[in-house]
């Protein structure tokens, strides 16, 4: 079975997150890592691949790491790789830069074909995505990626059941919690809530380095450059402003067990009793 | 002036409150008319309340044969639609279902799409202007689509429901649904629980607690209870199994935006913040000083929750009378 993760090189949300004077993210002058939302992604590959490992007829999983961003997005690979993908793909090219999730989508899914096309034992099973990225965080590649490939999406997993070419999830959504179903090949997205992502062991760091990656270029995928990038982007941005800091607040101590009732003024003051 | 489609938020035909804030914004771009997937039998119900916010037309889709299905039928019945209605933009509530629908669709129609808009308004011309908070809330962002059918997801709370008799005409649509769009089935469904609070992306105060709780949610819930607010919760607070994850505020759980929020015994760190750092009046109770979330409140109080919720609580039902 080939299952390929997407992982996503997104600025540090901890750091000064910031864009470009032309409104695109800066993906270059803020410190970068593999988007924390992905390490769940892989972390669900890496689970399947060990339960299959168990079973002995079915041994035989194969995770790739596919990241689709510029020079330094490999680092988000690197890491995936560290924590026990087999091998990487990174998919990079100056067209894609100010790409939105429509071509994101796009280079993903011609990605996955090619990948499915090279591995020569039936294509790609699985396509594993996080839940959201961590800097655009618009949830809609798994679904526009699902489509693009016309193959099933069982998104927001919580809880990953598979079996043969079978998949079930549990999804928590907005009204209620579902029970999904599906074949393969299809696209898996995972939450936060479906395990804690394991860190790579320094055995895993070492063995990192001798794991194959390859580097793809738009042509290697057959994607005009003029598909892709900032200036077809099918939605603009016109402007960014930054938030302004909020203005400091009062803070009282309850030593003496006024703190409540210095709340509750605070509350009837402004008439939120 | 085009029709603007707007997808019916219901819960088994139960219309809920973004679909009235989606039709408010409809009616700036152009003509709204609700999409509603459901039970065809409550077509003229769901009619009745629709109008009342400006529907002009009710697309009545009966959702029989795909209601088993996950988002791929939805998003074909849009498109259907909106290419039969020559659509000026489709508005679609701000879900996890919403933003999914939302994608496929964008794809199918080769147009440009916006997620979560927390404001839209209509530009010269009538093209919609989006405005989106990121970053954690620390940036706002203005956008349009350029290409194709503009398709935007609205967060709830985006705009003040503005009652306008609009004529509710309802119209069946019947789809054509592909097989490919019946692969992902719903197997099994569990309705969320009511807790009789108020809904949380609905809410307009909201009382949260996080590990400073250590478990023990009574002193959050009866606060929410005597300021009539809904109860939320930090990601520890869920990761420790002490509250479900769909009362979770942050970056993986809900984006709220209330008149008012009180984090108790939460830090504040950035993936909570994302969650609710443009909350209007922001209050934080926290035994320590230099937590991070006092950073934001507006009132923060150094104390331990345990003691200052329960003395609030009784304060604020004495003023109450």
């Amino acid at each position: 079975m080939n299952i390929l993760v997407c992982v996503k090189y997104v600025p540090d949300a901890t750091a000064d997150r910031k864009f470009e004077d032309d409104n695109t993210v800066d993906r270059v002058g803020v410190d970068g890592l593999l988007s924390e939302l992905d390490e769940y992604a892989v972390e669900q590959a890496l689970q399947l691949k060990e339960k299959a490992g168990e079973g002995a007829d079915d041994g035989g999983v194969e995770v790739t790491a596919l990241c689709v961003g510029p020079e330094k997005a490999v680092d988000a690979v690197r890491k995936a790789l560290q924590m026990g993908a087999d091998k990487g793909i990174h998919v990079v090219d100056d067209a894609i830069a100010g790409s939105d999730a429509v071509a994101t989508s796009l280079v993903l899914a011609k990605a996955v074909e090619k990948a499915g096309s090279d591995s020569g034992d039936g294509g790609v099973d699985l396509v594993i995505c996080g839940m959201a990225s961590t800097d655009g965080s618009m949830s809609v590649v798994p679904a526009m990626l699902a489509e693009r490939l016309s193959w099933p999406q069982v998104t927001m997993a919580s809880v990953i059941e598979s079996q043969g070419d079978q998949v079930r999830i549990k999804r928590d959504g907005d009204t209620a919690t579902e029970v999904i179903g599906a074949t393969m090949p299809l696209v898996l997205s995972v939450t936060d809530q479906s395990g804690e992502a394991r860190y790579p062991s320094f055995k895993g760091i070492m063995a990192a380095k001798k794991k194959p990656l390859d580097v793809w270029s738009l042509s290697d995928l057959g994607v005009d450059a003029g598909e892709v990038g900032l200036s077809v982007a099918w939605s603009e941005v016109e402007d960014t402003t930054e938030r302004p800091p909020r203005s400091a607040g009062e803070i009282v101590k309850d030593e003496d067990g006024s703190g409540a009732g210095a709340l509750t003024e605070f509350l009837a003051a402004k008439k939120f009793i | 002036m085009s029709e603007v489609l707007v997808l019916v938020d219901h819960l088994d035909g139960a219309v809920r409150k973004p679909t009235y804030e989606l039709l408010t914004i409809a009616k700036r771009l152009g003509e709204p008319s609700a999409v509603f997937i459901g039970d065809g039998g409550q077509g003229a119900e769901v009619a009745e309340k629709v109008k009342k916010y400006g529907a002009e037309k009710v697309y009545v889709v009966d959702d029989a044969q795909i209601k088993g299905y996950l988002v791929a039928p939805k998003a074909e019945a849009l498109q259907q639609l909106a290419e039969k209605t020559s659509a000026g933009a489709v508005l679609i509530p701000s879900t996890v279902e919403g933003k999914e629908i939302a994608g496929r669709l964008a794809i199918k129609l080769e147009s440009g799409l916006i997620t979560d808009a927390v404001d839209v308004q209509a530009a010269d011309g009538g093209a919609p202007v989006t405005t989106q908070s990121v970053f954690a809330g620390n940036f706002t962002v203005t956008a349009k689509v350029t290409k194709g059918t503009p398709i935007i997801t609205v967060k709830p709370n985006s705009a003040a429901p503005e009652e306008s008799e609009g004529a509710g005409t309802v119209e069946e649509f019947t789809a054509e649904i592909s097989d490919a769009a019946k692969t992902a089935k719903i197997v099994a469904s569990q309705p969320r629980k009511a807790t009789g609070r108020p809904d949380l992306n609905e809410a307009a105060i909201i009382v949260s607690g996080g590990r400073g709780t250590g478990g023990d949610f009574a002193p959050v819930e009866e606060l929410a209870d005597a300021l009539g607010a809904a109860v939320g919760a930090s990601r520890a607070a869920v990761d420790s199994g002490w509250i479900p994850h769909s009362f979770q505020i942050g970056q993986t759980g809900k984006t709220v935006s209330p008149q008012l929020y009180i984090a108790a015994g939460i830090s504040g760190a950035i993936q909570h913040r994302a969650g609710m750092q443009t909350s209007k009046t922001i209050v934080a109770v926290n035994k320590d000083e230099e937590a991070p979330i006092f950073e934001l409140v507006d009132f923060g109080v150094v104390g331990d929750l345990k003691t200052v919720l329960p003395a609030a609580t009784e304060k604020v039902n004495e003023r109450k009378g």
